[in-house]
C-alpha cells in the first residue's frame, strides 16, 4: 500500500464531501468572545454537571463549558491524550495512570455518590439490615440462602425464607461497581484477593445487568433477588432499600445526610490530591458504601482565558454550586472539603 | 483504484469519436468515476477497520497470543482475559435465533408468496416490514418486560419438566440467558427471512409453477419441490443476513442473556456474547491491556462473521448446480 495511493484515494473521499462540511463555518468568528471549555467523563454526576455549567453559563455568558458523558475511563483517555480540557472520574486516576500522563492532574472532588443494596424477598415487609460479612457472603456467592445466619443474625424477628438468592450485578464497567467492590475489598480480605475492586470485575456469582435501570429491573421482577444500585437512582425511583452495617456496628440507611456524613469522616484524613476512598469510614452516622466523584484539571493550563474560566467555574462550583446538589438527590460536600479545595485551586498554573 | 487513472488513458487509446470532454458533458465519465469512488469508499471503511482493530489490539495479542481465543477466563481486576465463552454466546445465541427464525420465516414466505391472497400478501408484508425497522432497544425492552418473565415461569419450568432429560433445559431458570437471547434474537431477524425469501418466491418465474402442475404435481408439491428450490439462493441470502444481525446484535442481546462469561451447556444459564461484553465495558474501562482485549474481541467478532460467511457461502456453492439460481 503506497501511502501516495492512500493519498489519492483519501483526497477522493473527502472532495466528495467537501460541499456538506463547508456549511457551518459562521459559527468560529462568534466564539472568539466566548471561552469555550470541552470535558469528559463519568456519567453518574452528569445531571448535576449540567445543570452546573447551564447556570454558569447563565451568569457568565462568556464562559461555555461542554461536557459529555462518556464514562470514566474514557474521560480519563481523553483528557490524557489533550482531546478535552478536563476529565471526570468516578474513580481516581491510579498511580500508574498518573506516572503515564504527560502532564499534572489534580483530582477535585465535586459531590457524593453512595450504593445501596436492594432486594425483592416475598413476603418480607421489614427492612431489612445487612452486615459486611452478609453483604460480601451473598456477592461471593457463599451465602446461598435467605435464612443464611449471616443475614439472619442482623434482622432478628424477621422471618427470612429458605430461598436461594439470585444475585444481580452491573455487567457494564461503572463507578457504581468500582465504589461496591472497594467497599466490599475493605470489608473482606477474602474479596480482596479473589476478586478485588475495579469499574469491571470478574464476578464470583450472579446476573450482570446493564446500567442502573437493568439491575433495578431484574431486581424487581426476579423473586429472591439481591442487587446492588446507585443511590440517587433509587430515591428518584421510591425503591426499598437496605440498611449497612458500618464500621461501627450502626446499621444505618444510606441518604444525603449519612452520606455526607461518610465524606466528613474521611476529611480528617484528606491527602492533598483528594485522591482519597471514603468506603467504610470510621464515624457512627457515617454510611460505609459512598465515594466521591472528581473533575480532573491538567495542573498547568496556558492558555489564559481557558484557565480564568476553569479556576472561576471550580471556586462557584464549592461555594454557590453545592446548594443546588440536593435538589438533584446528589449529596454535597462537607464545610471541611470544600475549604481545603478552594485553596487547592491555587495549585492550577 | 488504478482504475480511476487509466480511465482517460482507455479513452484515448480506443478508437473512439466522443471527446473525452463530450463524454464528461454526457455525464459518462464523472459518473464512473464518482460511482467508483463511492465503491472504494466502502472498501476502504473495511480496511481501515480492520486495520484500526489490528492495529488497537496490539497488547492484548502480543501478551495472550491464540490463547486468547481459548481460555475463558475474564478477570479486568488480574489482567487477565480469554474470548471464549463469548465466542461460545455468540455462536450459541445466533443458532438458537436461525433454529428458530429459519423454519418459520420461511413457512410465513411460503404462505405469502404461493398461498395467500395478493392483498393479504402485500398488507401482511407491509408489517413485516415494518418491524424490521424497529430499534433493536425496543426489542430489548419487549424481551426484559414480557419475554423474560414469561421464560422464567411458565415456559422454562415447562421445557424442563417434558425435555429435562437433556442437558439443554437443565438447571435454574432466571428467565435471562441463552435461551432468552436467542429467542429475542429470533423475533428480530424473522422479518428479514420473511421478507427476503418471499422476495424470492415471487421471483420464481410462472412457468415453474406451471410446468410442475401439468406433471401432475399438487400445489404443495409444486411450491416445495419446485418454487421453493429454484429461489433456494435468496432464501440462503436471507438466512446470511438474519445470521450477520444476530452475530452482531449487542442491545437486545445485553438486556436479557444474563452477562456472565461462562460456558454453560444449559440454555437457561446466564452467558455473554462479544458485541454486548464491548458495549458494557469499553466506556469504562481503564487499564490499556482491558481495552486492547475488548477490540480484539472485535476483531475476533469480524473473524467469526468471515469465517461463518465464508463456510456458509462455499455450502451454497457445493450444493446448487447452475441453472437453478434465479435471476
Amino acid at each position: 500500500m503506497s501511502s501516495a495511493k492512500w493519498t489519492v484515494l483519501t483526497t477522493l473521499a473527502i472532495l466528495s464531501f467537501t460541499s456538506c462540511s463547508s456549511a457551518p463555518s459562521t459559527s468560529p468568528s462568534r466564539s472568539e468572545s466566548v471561552a469555550l471549555i470541552n470535558g469528559a467523563g463519568a456519567t453518574f454526576p452528569y445531571p448535576i454537571y449540567a445543570k452546573w455549567f447551564d447556570e454558569y453559563h447563565k451568569l457568565h455568558p462568556d464562559i461555555q463549558i461542554n461536557y459529555q458523558s462518556i464514562g470514566s475511563g474514557g474521560g480519563i483517555r481523553q483528557l490524557l491524550t489533550g482531546t478535552v480540557d478536563f476529565g471526570a472520574s468516578d474513580s481516581p486516576m491510579t498511580d500508574e495512570q498518573l506516572r503515564q500522563a504527560k502532564f499534572k492532574v489534580l483530582h477535585f472532588p465535586t459531590v457524593l455518590g453512595a450504593v445501596v443494596p436492594s432486594y425483592n424477598v416475598p413476603a418480607v415487609t421489614e427492612e431489612l439490615k445487612f452486615t459486611p460479612e452478609a453483604l460480601t457472603g451473598i456477592m461471593l456467592g457463599t451465602v446461598k440462602k435467605w435464612n443464611d445466619g449471616r443475614i439472619a443474625k442482623a434482622n432478628p424477628g424477621v422471618k427470612l425464607p429458605s430461598n436461594d438468592i439470585v444475585t444481580v450485578h452491573r455487567s457494564d464497567g461503572s463507578g457504581t461497581t468500582f465504589v461496591w467492590t472497594d467497599y466490599l475489598s475493605k470489608v473482606s480480605p477474602e474479596w480482596k484477593s479473589k476478586v478485588g475492586s475495579g469499574t469491571s470485575v470478574n464476578w464470583p456469582a450472579g446476573l450482570g445487568a446493564k446500567g442502573n435501570e437493568g439491575v433495578a429491573g431484574l431486581v424487581k421482577q426476579t423473586p429472591y433477588s439481591f442487587g446492588y444500585v446507585e443511590l440517587v437512582y433509587a430515591i428518584q425511583n421510591n425503591m426499598a432499600y437496605g440498611r449497612v452495617h458500618n464500621s461501627s456496628g450502626t446499621p444505618v440507611k444510606a441518604d444525603l445526610a449519612s452520606v455526607t456524613a461518610a465524606a466528613a469522616a474521611a476529611a480528617a484524613s484528606m491527602p492533598d490530591d483528594f485522591r482519597v476512598s471514603i468506603t467504610n469510614p470510621p464515624g457512627r452516622d457515617a454510611y460505609p458504601i459512598a465515594s466521591f466523584t472528581w473533575l480532573l484539571i491538567p495542573g498547568a493550563i496556558p492558555d489564559s482565558a481557558k484557565k480564568s474560566a476553569i479556576t472561576g467555574f471550580l471556586r462557584w462550583m464549592l461555594e454557590d454550586g453545592q446548594k443546588m446538589t440536593q435538589q438533584l438527590s446528589y449529596a454535597p460536600l462537607p464545610p471541611e472539603v470544600i475549604s481545603k479545595e478552594l485553596n487547592a485551586i491555587s495549585q492550577i498554573q | 483504484m488504478a482504475g480511476a487513472f487509466s480511465l482517460p488513458e482507455r479513452g484515448i487509446n480506443e478508437p473512439k469519436r466522443r471527446s473525452f470532454l463530450d463524454r464528461l458533458r454526457s455525464a459518462d465519465q464523472l459518473a464512473h468515476v464518482l460511482t467508483m469512488v463511492f465503491a472504494a469508499a466502502i472498501l476502504l471503511v473495511v480496511v481501515l477497520l480492520v486495520f484500526e482493530l489490528f492495529r488497537n489490539s496490539g497488547e492484548s495479542r502480543s501478551k495472550f497470543g491464540w490463547e486468547f481465543f481459548f481460555t475463558s477466563q475474564w478477570d479486568p481486576v488480574a489482567g487477565k482475559f480469554g474470548a471464549l465463552p463469548f465466542i461460545y454466546g455468540t455462536l450459541v445465541t445466533s443458532a438458537v435465533a436461525l433454529l428458530i427464525a429459519v423454519p418459520l420465516g420461511l413457512g410465513a414466505a411460503v404462505f405469502l408468496a404461493e398461498l395467500a391472497p395478493p392483498r393479504v400478501s402485500d398488507a401482511l408484508t407491509f408489517v413485516i416490514e415494518l418491524l424490521a425497522a424497529v430499534p433493536s432497544v425496543i426489542y430489548g425492552l419487549l424481551a426484559v418486560f414480557a419475554l423474560v418473565p414469561l421464560l422464567r415461569d411458565p415456559i422454562q419450568p415447562f421445557l424442563n419438566r417434558t425435555l429435562g432429560f437433556l442437558p439443554l433445559f437443565q438447571g435454574p431458570s432466571y428467565g435471562v440467558g441463552y435461551l432468552a437471547a436467542g429467542v429475542i434474537l429470533a423475533i428480530m431477524v424473522v422479518p428479514f427471512v420473511i421478507s427476503i425469501s418471499r422476495e424470492s418466491l415471487l421471483a420464481v418465474p410462472n412457468e415453474q409453477r406451471e410446468a410442475a402442475l401439468a406433471l401432475g404435481a399438487t400445489r404443495w408439491e409444486s411450491t416445495w419441490y419446485v418454487v421453493v428450490p429454484y429461489a433456494r439462493l435468496g432464501i440462503v441470502g436471507s438466512v446470511f443476513l438474519a445470521l450477520a444481525r444476530a452475530l452482531g446484535e449487542t442491545m437486545a442481546v445485553t438486556m436479557v442473556i444474563g452477562n456472565t462469561p461462562q460456558i454453560a451447556g444449559s440454555l437457561f444459564a446466564p452467558g455473554y456474547s462479544i458485541a454486548a461484553v464491548i458495549a458494557n465495558e469499553f466506556t469504562e474501562a481503564t487499564g490499556d491491556l482491558h481495552i486492547s482485549a475488548l477490540v480484539e474481541l472485535g476483531l475476533a467478532l469480524f473473524l467469526l462473521t468471515i469465517v461463518i460467511n465464508g463456510v456458509a457461502r462455499l455450502l451454497v456453492l457445493a450444493t446448487t448446480r447452475r441453472g437453478t439460481t434465479h435471476p
